[in-house]
């Protein structure tokens, strides 16, 4: 198994490279810069901007330059300890924003990833402890009233997006009832309504494959010949059937999973969360090239690892396969 | 403090199913947690648009920026909380050359920055050599450079001597400015954008060097203030709390003990943090909520004259719009006073010429004038009898607004009603749309101006040949000479008669369609007193308090 | 040519012999009354956008003096804030978000699955190498890929399918892939090759029709998803232009005003949720119907 980890951690540097010099190169593509501003800047300004943050380098220098800001130097993980500093820890320089001119992407992602982290933390822990019960409840009772209702409860959580659902929360619960804050991230109590909302959605989608998971395999041989032997049904379902059951949630959790973690730009943006998630798709519209580029990497690396630990899982999962 | 009886308790029930929320209650506000200091402290808390890009006064271009850069820097001259006329700031007096081209600053006496360091004419001399230092790249830099005499041979680098400049220091409390032309606008523009604003220069180069932005200065903890207020904490996307400068030249006049700056950048969301009180006064306002507001929250809704202009461009380049006919007709078809009424609804005001009324004293008298008929004649002698066989025509906008596409349908429907005429269109993002307006690459565009100082020059000067920001290339050499002769009038009256001519000419050859003039529409909460409507949403600080 | 398989493995059996599997299966569904109703009701909403619109009023006049009203005689389902007809506005919503949701999807199905299957089945490199392939799609920012689109290609409807197909495809890919991996070491497929079957036979004939279950869950989760992404590139500029509106974008809208205007929210979420449950019970009925394991029951 560490060896097909090993491999894995390999192969994912020409991935990210691939991902690197993609996104280096799409986004020069789009019209406007980082300077497009409705009040138009002279030329005279824009030339003196653009050679400010070297923009007026040739494309393939700007690139090179770039990679070798992004190629680690150095390995003291221990500055990880006091702060995200992958600067101080491995010599990774994300650079300045373009935007936020006195802010790095280093210290953005620094300052706004633990806030992501901790939203999806919970809103994931939502979607597993409302997901997994409904999914395995409505398999379980497959066809009779208890199926519809669970899996009614959990198309509604996919009929009604967060766009809705959040500022239904804060009508009601912040608004109305006066419980919770309408926005902020201050206090533990300003993580219930977010986390909710992001979490219902994932619950949802949790809820249908975990069902439809152990359908396949309630139906299968080795199944029923552990029925026939008299093992107790809920022996049947948690010892025998769930692992199996289980496969397409967890290649599904696999990107959720990093993309709850890396921060929610609905959920964010409803409640007025300082995390990372608004970055991602800010930073594309205010054409942020160092911060988009600072993002999409934190993205590949948690797609990278996440689909690395669903690969290692599903292999537990199913005792069949080998690590190839 | 709002208690809401509330209709919208109802609608909600109807709207989720829940019947057991149709009973509407109130509910007390204030648990937030910016909340009220005990004791009466004296805290205003602003919806402020967006996270602030930075606070360097040199490095930074938008409103929310704005807001907070005037509660930490002062400038030579201050506006008027009435009505923004130049008062006396970190100047006590000045005067003028007869030509209008040199003016002397006098400092008030013992003008300290919030650390207690001395501010004197030097700082100004600094601050001025830096936002000309062409490696900075300050965004803003035009602003100065087009007025002050040799500036702008400076920043391209023309010149390498900053004595060249026409700025001097011949003592610390003396300030010299020499214009390259009589600017009449010049103290307005100085009390309303922050590029004139001095900063504390050994505090900047402490943290970095003087031609270089983003350093460390402007953070919490490092950066010195000129003005009212002090930075107390910056957390990005949380807030800015900014606190009581006792160095201020006028601290006694400050009531506030603090002002808290929140980012919000979803309508919305700003409404409800307004509604639990969680804000005192929202950046903007939804327009589908101003009915409601008006009806049961009067006191709380406000509805300003703001100095701006909403219109379509013609880009006088791509047919049929090379032809002022057209121009002109599909200008005379459209129905500026239900687009206000029914789509706006904020109380803006149909526009008729491109400068909005009552600009600094200024109001043009040319208005489009004219009916459906004629705009039906214009169309046929351009060759479209009835719309037959006119080309079609895109509209390029954007939806960072969702008036910008109610305006551009209800227009659409106009026209194919009164002209026979259609138009489709094009919604693009934001920057690729502004990308296409800059570029020319556009047949018929949304824009909007809003002014940066009150004079009527912000708006005609756009359309100058070959101004960055004329879009649809209009051109006209009559209206040029104008604009320079306006530039260097001895008086007042004089130049606002030769802008009378320039906007006639604007008004015949409709370059642009304008739609109708900007209002400021937001809630205030109304225990902020010391707050007056103001033509570019500006409400200085130091005479704002709160009553309970 | 039927071969013959071990008799412990009546499901390959069944599925060789398509006709009866398919036949078999149309018959358990029939049976299945929630799933037929959701078919129904399916097909009832495709029929009312795709026709209804003949009959109703129109999609964009206006009545700028009526504005927003409640639902009344004269408009059944109110009217939005430019007195335009809102049941008239849903139903033409309806057959964009209808088209794209169903079209895009199975652009997502038929890239995702055979995808997924392929480097399931063939494991090794050829699979880590596609797998990789996968990640990268995944981590390239959607945002600037959308506008790219946009902007080399103009604003096209067809630009939608290939953005929404270009995205959504990737997780069906590893869905299908992790259920593949389950299978591909069980006897009947073994058995397959053992019959030197070639390998697009064994794939297309033996592995999908055996891990259907979970892809058409995934579908009917993905269609929803689709019909929302359409609002947001929309937003961005590809997709419809007003004054055309679809199910997405008129619940966005909606929401923003939900507290003035409800029925601007209510009734195309009305019907967009109608739509899923439809669909998600029809799809629940179709896999039961397939599962010819279970049906023996």
């Amino acid at each position: 198994m560490l060896r097909f980890i090993g491999r894995r951690l390999l192969e994912s540097i020409p991935v990210m490279f691939i991902i690197v010099t993609g996104t280096f190169f799409m986004q020069r593509f789009v019209p406007g810069g980082p300077f497009t501003a409705e009040k138009a800047v002279t030329p005279e300004v824009e030339r003196n901007l653009l050679a400010y943050y070297h923009l007026n380098d040739p494309l393939w220098k700007q690139y090179t330059d770039y990679l070798w800001d992004l190629t680690p130097k150095r390995f003291h993980p221990g500055a990880l300890a006091s702060g995200l500093d992958l600067k101080a820890a491995f010599g990774i320089d994300f650079r300045p924003s373009f935007k936020y001119p006195n802010r790095t992407v280093n210290e953005i992602i620094a300052d706004k990833l633990p806030v992501s982290l901790e939203l999806g933390g919970w809103s994931l822990g939502v979607a597993l402890l409302i997901g997994l019960p409904l999914g395995v409840l409505a398999a379980v009772k497959r066809n009779s009233w208890i199926d519809y209702l669970c899996s009614s409860f959990a198309l509604t959580g996919i009929c009604v997006p967060t766009f809705v659902l959040g500022p239904i929360l804060v009508l009601v619960f912040a608004i109305h009832f006066g419980w919770f804050n309408a926005s902020g991230w201050y206090g533990p109590i300003d993580r219930v309504l977010p986390s909710l909302t992001l979490g219902s959605v994932y619950a949802a989608y949790i809820a249908r494959l975990t069902r439809g998971g152990l359908l396949e395999v309630l139906s299968q041989d080795f199944i029923r010949t552990a029925r026939a032997k008299g093992a107790s049904e809920a022996r049947v379902i948690f010892r025998h059937a769930l692992r199996g059951g289980l496969l397409p949630v967890v290649s599904f959790l696999g990107p959720a999973i990093a993309g709850i973690l890396t921060g929610s730009f609905v959920i964010e943006t409803i409640f007025q969360i300082p995390g990372l998630g608004r970055e991602f798709v800010n930073s594309a519209f205010n054409r942020d090239y160092t911060l988009v580029l600072g993002t999409v990497i934190l993205y590949a690396g948690f797609i990278i690892a996440l689909n690395l630990v669903v690969d290692v899982v599903q292999v537990w999962l199913n005792p069949k396969l080998r690590f190839e | 403090m709002i208690l809401r009886r509330s209709l919208r308790a109802a609608w909600l029930g109807a709207a989720v199913g829940a019947s057991l929320l149709a009973a509407g209650c109130g509910r007390k506000a204030g648990t937030a947690a910016g909340g009220k200091g005990g004791g009466g402290e004296q805290v205003l808390r602003m919806g402020n648009g967006a996270e602030p890009q930075d606070l360097d006064p040199q490095a930074v271009e938008g409103i929310p920026e704005l807001n907070i850069i005037q509660a930490l820097f002062d400038s030579l001259v201050e506006p008027d909380p009435h009505d923004l006329h130049p008062v006396p700031g970190l100047a006590e007096t000045w005067e003028v050359s007869p030509d209008g081209l040199v003016y002397t600053f006098h400092l008030r006496p013992n003008l300290r920055w919030s650390n207690g360091d001395p501010l004197t004419s030097d700082d100004f001399i600094q601050s001025y050599k830096r936002i000309l230092t062409p490696s900075l790249g300050s965004d803003y830099a035009n602003y100065f450079y087009n007025y002050v005499q040799g500036a702008k041979d400076y920043y391209e680098g023309k010149v390498a001597d900053f004595s060249r400049v026409g700025v001097r220091a011949p003592d610390p409390r003396t300030l010299v400015i020499t214009l390259s032309h009589p600017t009449p606008f010049l103290l307005e523009m100085i009390a309303c954008h922050f590029v004139w604003d001095p900063l504390p220069i050994k505090v900047v180069a402490k943290f970095g060097p003087l031609g270089h932005k983003g350093s460390a200065w402007t953070r919490a903890g490092n950066l010195v203030a000129s003005g009212p207020f002090m930075l107390k904490e910056w957390i990005p996307n949380k807030r800015v709390v900014v606190v009581r400068n006792p160095n201020y030249w006028d601290a006694g006049r400050v009531k506030l003990d603090r002002i808290e700056f929140y980012p919000t950048d979803d309508l919305g969301v700003e409404e409800h943090m307004f509604r639990t009180g969680q804000i005192d006064r929202t950046y903007d306002f939804d327009r589908s909520k101003v009915e409601f507001y008006r009806q049961h929250h009067p006191d709380e809704l406000k509805l300003e004259p703001w100095l701006g202009s909403y219109y379509y461009v013609f880009n006088v380049h791509r047919a049929p719009f090379t032809d002022v006919r057209v121009r002109r007709a599909l200008s005379l078809a459209i129905d500026r006073e239900q687009i206000v009424k029914a789509i706006m609804r904020g109380g803006e005001t149909p526009a008729y010429s491109v400068d909005p009324p009552n600009d600094s004293g200024y109001t043009a008298q040319a208005q489009l004038q004219g009916d459906l008929a004629e705009a039906r004649r214009l169309l046929a002698e351009a060759g479209y009898p009835g719309g037959r066989g006119f080309p079609p025509i895109h509209l390029l906008y954007n939806q960072n607004q969702g008036y910008h596409r109610s305006v551009a349908e209800a227009i659409q429907a106009m026209w194919r009603k009164n002209l026979g005429i259609e138009l489709t269109l094009s919604n693009q993002e934001w920057k690729v749309y502004l990308d296409s307006l800059n570029g020319h690459n556009f047949q018929l565009g949304r824009a909007g101006w809003i002014a940066d100082y009150p004079d009527p020059d912000v708006f005609l000067e756009i359309f100058e040949t070959g101004n960055v920001n004329n879009d649809g290339e209009w051109s006209n050499p009559e209206y040029d000479r104008l604009l320079h002769q306006a530039m260097n009038a001895r008086t007042q009256a004089e130049r606002y008669a030769i802008y009378q001519r320039m906007d006639r000419i604007l008004v015949d050859q409709c370059p642009v369609m304008p739609i109708f003039y900007y209002t400021k529409v937001y809630a205030l909460r109304p225990t902020v007193k010391g707050w007056w409507p103001t033509l570019l949403d500006e409400h200085p600080y130091k005479y704002v308090y709160l009553q309970h | 040519m039927i071969p013959t398989l071990p008799p412990a493995e009546p499901a390959a059996l069944e599925i060789e012999a398509g006709e009866s599997l398919w036949s078999g299966a149309w018959h358990r569904l029939r049976r299945n009354r929630l799933a037929v109703f959701g078919g129904v009701v399916v097909v009832a909403l495709g029929l009312l956008c795709a026709f209804g619109p003949l009959f109703s009023q129109s999609y964009q006049d206006q009545n700028l003096d009526l504005g927003a009203v409640a639902p009344n005689a004269a408009h059944w389902l109110g009217t939005d804030t430019l007195g335009r007809d809102l049941f008239a506005r849903t139903l033409y919503g309806g057959r964009i978000s209808l088209m794209v949701g169903l079209v895009a999807t199975f652009v997502a199905l038929v890239i995702g699955v055979t995808y997924g299957a392929v480097a399931g089945y063939a494991g090794g490199k050829l699979d880590a190498a596609m797998m990789r392939v996968v990640d990268i799609m995944y981590a390239l920012p959607f945002t600037i890929f959308v506008i790219l689109l946009m902007v080399f290609f103009g604003q096209n409807i067809l630009l939608l399918f290939v953005a929404i197909g270009a995205s959504e495809w990737l997780t069906m890919a590893r869905i299908v892939r992790g259920q593949v991996l389950s299978i591909k070491k069980m006897e009947y497929i073994e058995a397959a090759r053992s019959l030197g079957l070639s390998r697009r036979r064994i794939i297309f004939r033996h592995v999908i029709p055996n891990v259907l279950g979970p892809i058409i869950v995934y579908t009917t989760l993905t269609i929803p998803s689709v019909m929302l992404l359409e609002a947001f590139l929309s937003f961005l500029g590809l997709g419809v232009q007003a004054p055309m509106s679809s199910w997405g974008s008129l619940i966005k809208d909606g929401a923003d005003k939900m507290e003035e205007f409800w029925w601007l929210l209510v009734f195309p979420g009305s019907f967009f949720s109608l739509t899923l449950f439809s669909l998600n019970f029809l799809g629940d009925g179709l896999r039961d119907a397939l599962d010819v394991r279970a049906a023996k029951d």
